[in-house]
Formats: C-alpha cells, sequence, structure tokens
C-alpha cells in the first residue's frame, strides 16, 4: 500500500499513541462500572473524574460542568433540545447558514416538522465566510430562546467572534450555545471570560477516539438532559460511562493544552507553505475563507473548472486523503451548503478542496503534495469542455 | 467514499478518446457547469458509421469513466445501431455503477443522442418537453424516458437517474405524479415501448431476485408464506412457494395472478412462472 498522506484531520483525526496507551487498561483490566460500589468501580471513577478536569482545564470551565456524551452531535441536540424545553414560550432560534447538519438539520427539521411552531434565522454570511455582526444584532428578539453559532467551521476553518456574539446575546438574557468541535484543541478557549451556556465537542477532532463527546454546561443555566435514565452525570446524561474513551480525550485535552502554541505553530507554517505553492502554481485557484480569521490547519481551494471527486480520486492514487465540497462528494447532487451560502460560483464550488492538517504531517508531506497536485489538475482542465472555453 | 468497480477505476483513471475531433460530423454538448457534470461528445461519421468518437469531460469519476466507455462503446457501429444504446448499456459496460451516479450514464446516453441529432439535422426530442425540476434543468419528457426504460418507481430513483429532485426538493410531486402516470400507462400496454429488452440470463435473474426482494416476498410473508427462486431458463422462471403459501390452495393463483404478474411489469413481459415442485 501507498504512504498514506492524511490532510483530513477536520474529517477525524488520528488517535495519538500517548491516548491510546492511556486507554488501553481500561478495556480488558480496569473494567469496573465507575458506578459500583465496589474500589474496583471506584478506581475507574477517580480515572474518569481526573479526565474531566483535564478536559475542564482546557476549557478553562469547572468539572462539574463538563457532560459527556457519544458524540459531538449528541451534544449538540442535547443543547439546542434543553434550550427549547426550558424556554417553552421563546419559540425562536438564532443560528447560521453555514452550520455543521448537527445543528443546521436539527434547526430546520425543528422548524418543518412541529409545523413551525419553531422560527428560525439563519445569519447568512459574506463572500470570506464571515458572519455580520449588524444583521446578528437584528436578529435577536424577546422570541429568541437559544443562538447557536459554531465557533469555527468545518470546512472553511473560518472562526467567528464567539466572544461578542456571546455578549450580545447574555445582554438579552438569550442563552448562547457554540459547537465548538472544530475549535477546542485548534485555537485557545476559555470560559471564564466569555458567558457560554453550552459548547459542544468532540474527541475524535482532537486526536481522540471517535463516539466521545462533550457537551460544557455553565452551572446555573437550565438544563433538561436528552438522554434520560440512570443518573450517570448527575442525571444529565443517562448511560453508562464510555470509560476508555473518556481517559482517552482527558489524555488528549492535557496533550493538546500543553501544546497548542508550538503546535499551531509548526501546523500553521505548513498549511500556508502548501496554500501559498497551490495558489501560485496552479492557475485559477482561490482560496474559499477568510485568510486571516481562520483556524491554523485548514485550507479550502477552489480549483475552476475542474470537479471535487475526481481531484480526490486522483490525489487518493498517490495516498493522499483530503475532501470536498464538490456535489459529487456531499452525497447530494448539490454542492457544499458552506460554499453557497458565501456566493461561491458552480466552477468553482465543484472543485473545491478542503486540506486539513496536523501536527502529524511533515514538511516531505507538504511538498509532495504541492509536487503532484498541479499535473492532477492540469491533467482533468485538458479534459474538462469548460477550460478551453472559460474565456468566452 | 463510492464503491467504484475495476472497470469504472480504469476508464477513469486512464481514459480513452479524450479530446475534441475538428469537424466531426455529429457533436453532443449535455450538462452544464452548475449542474456539476458536462460532456462534450464529438463524433467523426463516414458512411452512416461512427469511425472515430471522443469527449470531454466535467465530473466525477463515474461521469469521465461513463464517457470513456461510451466513446469505445460506439466506435465502429452504423449510427443507427449506436442509436439504440441505452445508459443501462453504458453501466453495464463499466460493471455497474452504484446507483446514485446512475445519472452519469444518463448524461451518456443523452450526449450520443445530441450527436446524432446533430448528424441528421433534427431537432431533439427530450430537449422540448417542459421543465420540471428547475434547479437542473430538467425536462418532463426526460423524466418520462429514464422512468419507462430504467422501470423507476420513486422520486429518489428518479433523482437518482436524472436529477431531477435533487436540489431544493419543490418538485418532488409532480415527479411523482409523473412516475404515476407512466407506470400506470405501463402496466395497461404491458409492451415496453422499446420493444422487448435485451438481458443476459444474470441481469434477469438479478432483476427478478429484486423484485421478489422488495415487492413480492413482503406481501406474501404476511400470510406467513415465502417465495424462493430456483431456477431461470429462457423465460421460464422456476420459483418454490414456502410455509403457508405452499400447502396453501390458492397457491396457483397467487403464481399465476400475483407473481408472474408483477415480475412481468417489473422485469420483462415474456416471463412464465411454473411452481418447481
Ligand atoms: C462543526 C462540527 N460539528 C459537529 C460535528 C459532529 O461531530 P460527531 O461526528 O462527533 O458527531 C462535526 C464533525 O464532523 C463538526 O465538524
Ligand atoms: S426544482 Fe427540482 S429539485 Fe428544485
Amino acid at each position: 500500500m501507498t504512504n498514506i498522506i492524511y490532510m483530513d484531520n477536520n474529517a477525524t483525526t488520528r488517535v495519538a499513541p500517548e491516548v491510546v496507551d492511556v486507554m488501553m487498561p481500561y478495556f480488558s483490566e480496569q473494567y469496573g462500572n465507575p458506578s459500583s460500589m465496589h474500589n474496583f468501580g471506584g478506581k475507574v471513577m477517580s480515572a474518569v473524574s481526573e479526565a474531566r478536569d483535564k478536559i475542564a482545564a482546557l476549557l478553562g470551565a469547572d468539572a462539574d460542568e463538563i457532560v459527556f456524551t457519544s458524540c459531538g452531535t449528541e451534544s449538540d441536540s442535547t443543547a439546542l433540545l434543553s434550550a427549547l424545553k426550558s424556554n417553552p414560550d421563546k419559540r425562536h432560534i438564532v443560528t447560521t447558514r453555514v452550520e455543521h447538519p448537527a445543528i443546521k438539520n436539527l434547526a430546520e427539521n425543528l422548524r418543518s416538522l412541529t409545523g413551525h411552531k419553531y422560527r428560525v434565522t439563519q445569519l447568512s454570511v459574506a463572500s470570506d465566510g464571515t458572519l455580520d455582526l449588524d444583521e446578528y444584532e437584528k436578529a435577536l428578539d424577546d422570541e429568541t430562546a437559544i443562538v447557536s453559532i459554531m465557533w469555527a467551521n468545518n470546512e472553511t476553518g473560518v472562526i467567528f467572534p464567539i466572544e461578542k456574539m456571546c455578549k450580545m446575546a447574555k445582554d438579552r438574557d438569550i442563552l448562547f450555545h457554540t459547537d465548538a468541535v472544530q475549535a477546542v484543541g485548534k485555537i485557545p478557549i476559555n470560559l471564564k471570560e466569555i458567558p457560554i451556556d453550552f459548547l459542544s465537542l468532540s474527541g475524535h477532532k482532537l486526536h481522540a477516539p471517535k463516539g466521545i463527546g462533550v457537551l460544557y454546561v455553565r452551572r446555573g443555566t437550565p438544563f433538561a438532559p436528552f438522554m434520560i435514565g440512570g443518573h450517570q452525570e448527575h442525571g444529565r446524561r443517562g448511560g453508562t460511562e464510555n470509560v476508555a474513551s473518556i481517559v482517552g480525550l482527558g489524555k488528549a485535552c492535557e496533550l493538546a493544552a500543553a501544546h497548542m502554541a508550538e503546535e499551531n505553530d509548526q501546523v500553521r507554517k505548513l498549511r500556508d507553505k502548501l496554500e501559498k505553492n497551490l495558489l501560485e502554481s496552479v492557475p485559477n485557484a482561490i482560496l474559499n475563507g477568510h485568510k486571516n480569521d481562520r483556524l491554523p490547519n485548514t485550507s479550502n481551494i477552489s480549483f475552476e473548472y475542474v470537479e471535487g471527486e475526481s481531484i480526490l480520486l486522483h490525489m487518493d492514487a498517490f495516498g493522499i486523503c483530503a475532501s470536498s465540497g464538490s456535489a459529487c462528494t456531499s452525497g447530494s447532487l448539490e454542492p457544499s451548503h458552506v460554499l453557497r451560502a458565501m456566493g461561491v460560483p458552480f466552477t468553482a464550488a465543484h472543485g473545491s478542496i478542503r486540506f486539513s492538517l496536523s501536527i502529524y504531517n511533515t514538511e516531505e508531506e507538504v511538498d509532495f503534495v504541492i509536487e503532484k497536485i498541479p499535473a492532477i489538475i492540469e491533467n482533468l482542465r485538458a479534459m474538462s469542455p469548460f477550460w478551453q472555453d472559460r474565456e468566452k | 467514499m463510492w464503491e467504484y468497480t475495476d472497470k469504472v477505476k480504469e476508464h477513469f483513471m486512464n481514459p480513452l478518446n479524450v479530446g475534441e475531433i475538428e469537424n466531426a460530423e455529429g457533436t453532443g454538448d449535455v450538462g452544464s457547469l452548475a449542474c456539476g457534470d458536462a460532456l462534450k461528445l464529438t463524433l467523426k461519421i463516414v458512411d452512416d458509421i461512427i469511425v472515430d468518437a471522443q469527449f470531454k469531460t466535467f465530473g466525477c469519476a463515474s461521469a469521465i469513466a461513463s464517457s470513456s466507455a461510451l466513446t469505445e462503446m460506439v466506435k465502429g457501429l452504423p449510427v443507427d445501431e449506436a442509436a439504440k444504446i441505452t445508459n443501462e448499456d453504458i453501466a453495464q459496460f463499466l460493471g455497474g455503477l452504484p446507483k446514485e451516479k446512475m445519472h452519469c450514464s444518463v448524461m451518456g446516453r443523452e450526449a450520443l443522442e445530441a450527436a446524432i441529432a446533430n448528424y441528421k439535422g433534427v431537432p431533439l426530442r427530450v430537449a422540448e418537453g417542459d421543465v420540471v425540476c428547475e434547479c437542473f434543468g430538467v425536462t418532463d419528457l426526460e423524466v418520462k424516458r429514464a422512468i419507462q426504460e430504467s422501470n423507476l418507481h420513486t422520486v429518489e430513483e428518479v433523482t437518482n437517474f436524472t436529477k431531477a429532485g435533487g436540489g431544493c426538493g419543490k418538485c418532488h410531486d409532480r415527479l411523482q405524479e409523473l412516475i404515476d402516470e407512466v407506470q400506470k400507462d405501463s402496466t395497461a400496454k404491458i409492451i415496453p415501448m422499446k420493444g422487448p429488452k435485451r438481458m443476459t440470463t444474470l441481469q434477469k435473474i438479478k432483476m427478478i431476485e429484486e423484485v421478489l426482494e422488495r415487492e413480492i416476498r413482503p406481501v406474501l410473508k404476511k400470510d406467513g408464506g415465502d417465495i424462493e427462486l430456483v431456477d431461470v431458463d429462457g423465460d421460464y422462471v422456476l420459483v418454490s412457494l414456502r410455509g403457508a403459501c405452499g400447502s396453501c390452495a390458492k397457491s396457483q393463483t397467487t403464481l399465476k395472478e400475483y407473481v408472474e404478474k408483477k415480475l412481468r411489469e417489473q422485469v420483462i413481459d415474456t416471463l412464465i412462472v411454473e411452481e418447481d415442485k
């Protein structure tokens, strides 16, 4: 098999070897149930508590504000539905057009499946993927139960001004949720300074396993559980804890907290090199998303007049893994809702490729990608009926 | 990730006949950038024989592979023979396409049709219909034809084959009406539009299995019965009835009135269903 060059870290990440190491004992050695009365289970409970502390530390939160869930999607659903339950007379949700489906589809379903009992405002974005704070201000009203705005966008990496937006909501006593699945571990977050009510994160985006998530719930924020069952998580989320993954997530957060700054420097340098070279060496290549207000690891580039799936499969032949916002890869027939919301023309949206790097990428890998991509694009353009006609 | 056959991968990684024939006798231009795929087919035709075919395609792997396959299939064929190529033929040449990608083979067929119409100097029939799906600019004639040729029964299938309905979704009701209209007509007439379909036994078995699984088995199971396909020999379909059906006096009626009728509707109208005893 060819060597894998993995540049699809916004889709999922490699579980760090250090994380795997700390998880291993919790499968067949320390397999007790943390709720048990015996010491065997009690030890496991201590491990869960320790992990909770580490996660809280990364977020600037307190341990009792951390609720474990099964994934980012569950955290998102829990937050939104909880806010609606605790505000039965408020029926307005403010969110954006570029949310992950975990929020976007949920909000749209809440609108359509309840016979428009809920009103949903989806804020638009500018062509560089940024939000308009005036539009946001106007959207907030006395009916608004919750604002849900992602911290960083998974497709473009664009970072939203969460601190400002949160304060604007809190000034009006509106609950504020942020889907920080792409932000946690990549950029500093301090919940001591920002009065966010709910924050979602997902383990597999920061080198912990898939299938573990966290919902941060600020102390004092009204809360209604989504998974109802046992008394785990103080009754906020029923279900026996996914102990090994929780321990792994704790380790991943510890690693992120310790190395965030230097890792960011390293990843950003590689990303910038990749981006600069591709934009220079491939004609009609366009960067999607704000150049600066962006995660350090993400670069979304459109190669005009070619189709994303074709590019990806040619890259795949070299072992290079990335994603595309093209229709053919989105599983629907239309290109990514994020690029469409930004008004990226079809000529470019279908040919968008998202590179998302991690600390495991090397300069050699970046050089290899820089070497291979231009020929792939050129080759596909030679085959494209639009390429030679583009002047017309 | 899509599951592509080796043949699709081969035609995608190393497509044949890429290019554009100058002063081509027939040119077919279909699709658009907005839709995410487009194909320009050029044919060199001498004495009503296609002596060369080249393509340029913008699209995903299956669009490129379908184009490459199409050019290989038509080269050397008399124009009238080539005109009989269906999208299913293209898909079959490639060892099959994922169902969500069938529209790529339809695009190939459409380009061929357009190129032949261009050669003959006649207008394109399907383009004349009324647009039913604005998102993808698909006409009612195109939709009806796909429903007929590929025996489509759901809006989702129509979307897979024609893209119609794959955007905002506001045309779904209209698509369902077209399905109902065509499927009603075809059961009344029974005879498919283009005469008996050419089909290999293997394809036939596959289709029969599918219809049994999807439509017939669930109905029999409700009455505590079941059905197994034993053999297919030409048009003879040998089945065995199980459970409650096997002992039921009405089993012959079930076979002829229901199973045979269903299979005729959905596979080929010449099938004869017999019980294996
Ligand atoms: C922004 C964002 N939110 C939510 C999710 C969903 O997370 P999970 O896969 O853990 O449910 C993802 C992951 O794809 C994401 O990128
Ligand atoms: S009109 Fe058909 S999907 Fe929009």
